[in-house]
């Protein structure tokens, strides 16, 4: 194969020629919303990865620095009239730059914000404050890192504690069910594991609650997506085949996920950009991918009765959708749990389906923005004057319990799952 | 070419962090919605109308030619930088000042997304009807300098029908107003409604003063469906002629229906040939019963299929049919050329039949549809360029087209404008006297010829 063809550019040539460059991307695309120039827009960075197949323009930061301006969040390809993939296009111009430059230089982007003043003095300071406490117990293939390439945990940012034991330690790798029930692997993900075990007791005990039997593979690892997001798909692909193995091992009825960013990787990324470079594993990715479904799903599918399960105190509540979710039409089932559990009134806030701002590592490359998008997010909640938000994703949970608390506000942020398995979780 | 002294001055006007001369930056705002590309040598964000005034008394000391632009959303090539010179986006300056609920009067700055504005005045109650479908995206200012419509045209008129005033920076740096914020006025030329429409050849828009109106109480929406072109255009010209005017009378011809149809399957009559959307709004008990009179009077006109939306999700139901014409066409052949002629409504199924002899001749698909309540017909001659001949046989058709809509008392051009895209076919609608007139008004204002040079007129 010449070099031409294996370029991750070439592969997406095609579906680039689609762009009538109309602009409809630029409505509802996060980091336009925030940075307010054509370079972040899905437009934008299509037009930028034409002039990079074409070779005519030089890799300089300012390539990379247009690609990095996007959370990968696919809002720009649900409104795209000509369903224009930028995401995939994005991930495509990353890896080619990556591949092109180094992954080291890649990091020049990560250089930009260094030279930014403001965020390099409390970067440097979180890092040696909190740097070692933070990543001590969290191994190094973790997407956790992989979302903090470091130093620029940010001071003010609010970081989750890390859990004394994380959650596939304190469990065997099969919980026997009920026969004639469903069995399920669960792919539990780094933030549940490491940060939210309590997501995880909350899955668990509901997949229990409705006789099933779970399996926690222990050869899982993170679902990679973060480094998607930095360009680094040698990793992706490593850590893809590690979890198709993993999951492979075990007969099941369902893959289950009860975050938002792994559902995505496993079922819709996974098969698009490893399979594509891999035609030997796309099969197999595509068989997983179709056994792939989220928890909140899975549990209106099975029959889940949330009066019998449900937090059985009153409350009002709001929903914000991961793009995770979004993208994959999840919208409705949530939330109809969320409604039927007696107590729970859900309010709509505004732009519910927009972005957090987390976007893989674009919190950490332009935290400012980030910051920005999430400031948006904070008001939308804190309008709605509900006592928690809900959403399906630990890492927008993340993202949104930072922004609320930077805001001063005492909303509270949990995961569907965790309001459901209230009452058989005590 | 900008050379270092002019663009260190243009940075001193806007200051470091809105000016890019980056390749990133000359690329992404190279292009627009023609797909044509032509790179400046910098790009200006100016935050006011000082700014502004500023780069064009640089500009005409310095000789560079600048180019207003919006959100880049136009189809006719306005914003782009051909020949090269500076962009200057008026993105940044896309606050609304004020929305005066006593005068049902709103003042904007340019850059201020058509959607942004339409939801901050639905929610005091009022209403600013122009509605082109790129409101998601396109700005104020490119709305105003386009004088876009959309298909809420039948009953309000379009973009010029709401502006009062505007605040321009006149090509050589001055800053004026015209109009104002009264209903009458009759002082001086009306230099408001000539640079409505003047695609941003003689003057930057920085303000805008809007006429509002109060949000009607409720709206109806109807599917009718009809076997021939001649019984939807006859339904359009009989409920006008009833003094019924409805909000929004869409069409779509049979070559769109079968895109459509092809692509998802919505289960259209057999015999359907044309497809009229027809919106009324207003008072509810009067929209019920122009619903029904409406139904009565089409009735004998071949209708095949009439669907009422009972509540605003039907609507949108019936609306998505609509709006699943432009993905569906790409079915047909890659690129588009997307005109959009206008032709007396009456004259509808006369151009429509003009355009199938020029189809057959040259062997190219065509697909119309568009806002038949005021004759503008979107034609769309679907080509693939990489077929050796056919963009030159899709130029020859285009101007077939064209040639139809005159002859039949109409015009090249209801929305898009001329920009780059139609400006050679420009001296087929207008005679040399009118373009004479026209230069020496553009001569008079930008004597200099800086401000969107090569644009409009030949
Ligand atoms: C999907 C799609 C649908 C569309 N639908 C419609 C429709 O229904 N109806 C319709 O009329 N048009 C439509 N258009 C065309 C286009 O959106 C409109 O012409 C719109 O008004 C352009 O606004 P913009 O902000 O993108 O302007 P731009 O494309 O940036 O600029 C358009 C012209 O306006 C000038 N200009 C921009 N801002 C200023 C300013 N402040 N002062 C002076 N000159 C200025 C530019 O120089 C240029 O000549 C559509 C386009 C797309 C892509
Ligand atoms: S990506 Fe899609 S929405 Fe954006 S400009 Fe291209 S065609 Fe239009
Ligand atoms: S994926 Fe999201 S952030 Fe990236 S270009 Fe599309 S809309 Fe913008």
């Amino acid at each position: 194969m010449t070099k031409k063809q294996t370029d991750p550019l070439e592969r997406v040539a095609q579906e680039m020629k689609k762009c009538v460059k109309c602009g409809a991307c630029r409505a509802n695309c996060p980091a336009f919303g925030t940075f307010q120039r054509e370079p972040a827009t899905a437009r934008g960075k299509v037009a930028l990865a034409q002039h990079l197949v074409k070779g005519d323009i030089t890799l300089d930061d300012g390539t990379y620095s247009a690609m990095s301006k996007c959370l990968l969040c696919g809002s720009c390809v649900d409104k795209c009239p000509n369903q224009v993939p930028t995401d995939e296009i994005v991930i495509a111009a990353r890896e080619a730059l990556a591949q092109r430059r180094g992954l080291t230089t890649f990091h020049k982007a990560v250089g930009q914000v260094i030279k930014n003043r403001k965020l390099m003095n409390f970067g440097a300071l979180a890092a040696a404050v909190l740097g070692p406490v933070f990543f001590r117990k969290i191994p190094s293939t973790s997407g956790l890192r992989l979302r903090f390439p470091m130093p620029f945990l940010g001071g003010s940012r609010h970081v989750p504690q890390i859990a004394k034991k994380p959650f596939m330690k304190r469990h065997p790798e099969i919980i026997k069910g009920e026969p004639g029930k469903p069995t399920i692997v669960f792919f539990v993900g780094c933030m549940t594991n490491f940060v939210y075990t309590e997501i995880g007791e909350a899955t668990l005990a509901l997949f229990r609650h409705l006789g099933c039997t779970v399996i926690i593979p222990q050869g899982q690892q993170c679902c990679g997506l973060p480094g998607m997001s930095g360009g680094d798909l040698e990793t992706v692909r490593e850590l893809a085949e590690q979890n198709l193995a993993a999951i492979e091992k075990h007969e099941a009825d369902y893959v289950m996920t009860a975050c938002a960013t792994c559902g995505g990787a496993l079922h819709k990324l996974y098969p698009l950009v490893i399979g594509k470079r891999n035609p030997e594993l796309k099969a197999r990715l595509q068989a997983v991918a179709d056994k792939t479904v989220d928890a909140a799903v899975l549990l209106q599918k099975l029959g889940l009765h949330p009066e019998e399960t449900g937090t059985g105190q009153r409350m009002r509540v709001t929903y914000h959708d991961p793009c995770h979710h979004r993208t994959a039409g999840i919208a409705k089932q949530p939330r109809t749990l969320l409604t039927q559990t007696p107590g729970l009134e859900l309010i709509e806030m505004d732009g519910a389906d927009r972005c957090c701002g987390l976007g893989g590592t674009f919190n950490v490359y332009h935290y400012e923005s980030s910051l920005d998008i999430n400031a948006g997010k904070s008001k939308a909640i804190i309008d709605t004057g509900a006592d928690a938000v809900v959403t399906g994703c630990p890492g927008c949970i993340m993202q949104l319990s930072d922004g609320l608390k930077q805001a001063g506000d005492k909303t509270r942020v949990l995961h569907t799952v965790e309001l459901l398995a209230r009452k058989i979780r005590r | 070419m900008l050379d270092a002294r002019t663009l260190q001055q243009l940075t001193d006007i806007v200051g470091a962090d809105n000016i890019a001369t980056g390749a990133q930056d000359l690329i992404c705002y190279g292009y627009d919605a023609t797909q044509m590309e032509f790179l400046p040598d910098a790009v200006v964000h100016p935050e006011s109308a000082e700014q502004v005034s500023r780069i064009l008394q640089l500009a005409n000391k310095e000789n560079v030619p600048v180019f207003p632009r919006g959100a880049g959303s136009g189809f006719t090539g306005g914003a782009l930088p051909k020949g090269g010179g500076v962009v200057l986006v008026t993105t940044r300056m896309n606050r609304i000042l004020r929305i005066d609920t006593d005068n049902l009067v709103a003042e904007v700055e340019p850059g201020v997304v058509t959607e942004t504005f339409q939801m901050a005045v639905e929610k005091l109650g009022l209403f600013y009807p122009p509605d082109p479908a790129s409101l998601k995206f396109s700005t104020l200012g490119g709305n105003v300098a386009e004088c876009a419509g959309g298909p809420r045209a039948v009953k309000y008129g379009v973009t010029k029908d709401f502006v009062m005033g505007l605040e321009v920076v006149l090509p050589t740096g001055a800053i004026i107003r015209t109009g104002g914020e009264t209903v009458k006025g009759v002082v001086g030329y009306d230099l408001t409604k000539l640079l409505c429409g003047s695609e941003g050849t003689l003057g930057i828009i920085t303000k805008i003063i809007f006429k509002l109106l109060p949000y009607p109480d409720s709206k109806k929406t109807m599917l009718t469906v009809f076997d021939s072109i001649d019984g939807a255009a006859r339904a359009v010209s009989t409920i006008i002629k009833n003094k019924i005017i409805p909000t929004t009378l869409e069409f779509m011809d049979h070559a769109t229906l079968t895109c459509v149809e092809r692509r998802f399957n919505l289960g259209m009559p057999e015999s359907a040939r044309a497809v009229l959307l027809i919106e009324v709004d207003g008072d509810r008990d009067l929209i019920e019963k122009q619903a029904g009179q409406i139904h009565k009077l089409i009735e004998p006109l071949g209708l095949v299929q009439f669907r009422v939306a009972k509540d605003a999700a039907e609507s949108e139901e019936l609306w998505r049919v609509r709006r699943l014409v432009s993905p569906s066409l790409r079915d047909v052949n890659p690129d588009k050329f997307n005109e959009d002629i206008v032709v007396p409504r009456s004259k509808v199924p006369d151009v429509i039949r003009r355009i199938e002899v020029i189809q057959k001749r040259y062997d190219i698909p065509i697909v119309n549809f568009g806002h038949a309540g005021d004759g503008n017909i979107h034609v769309n001659i679907m080509i693939d360029k990489s077929v050796p001949g056919q963009l030159e046989k899709a130029h020859e058709a285009i101007k077939e087209v064209f040639q139809a809509a005159l002859d039949l008392g109409g015009t090249m051009s209801g929305e898009h404008g001329v920009g780059l895209a139609k400006q050679p076919y420009i001296p087929l609608e207008l005679n040399a006297d009118q373009i004479t007139a026209m230069k020496a008004i553009k001569a008079a204002l930008d004597p200099n010829n800086i401000l969107n040079p090569g644009k409009m007129l030949p």
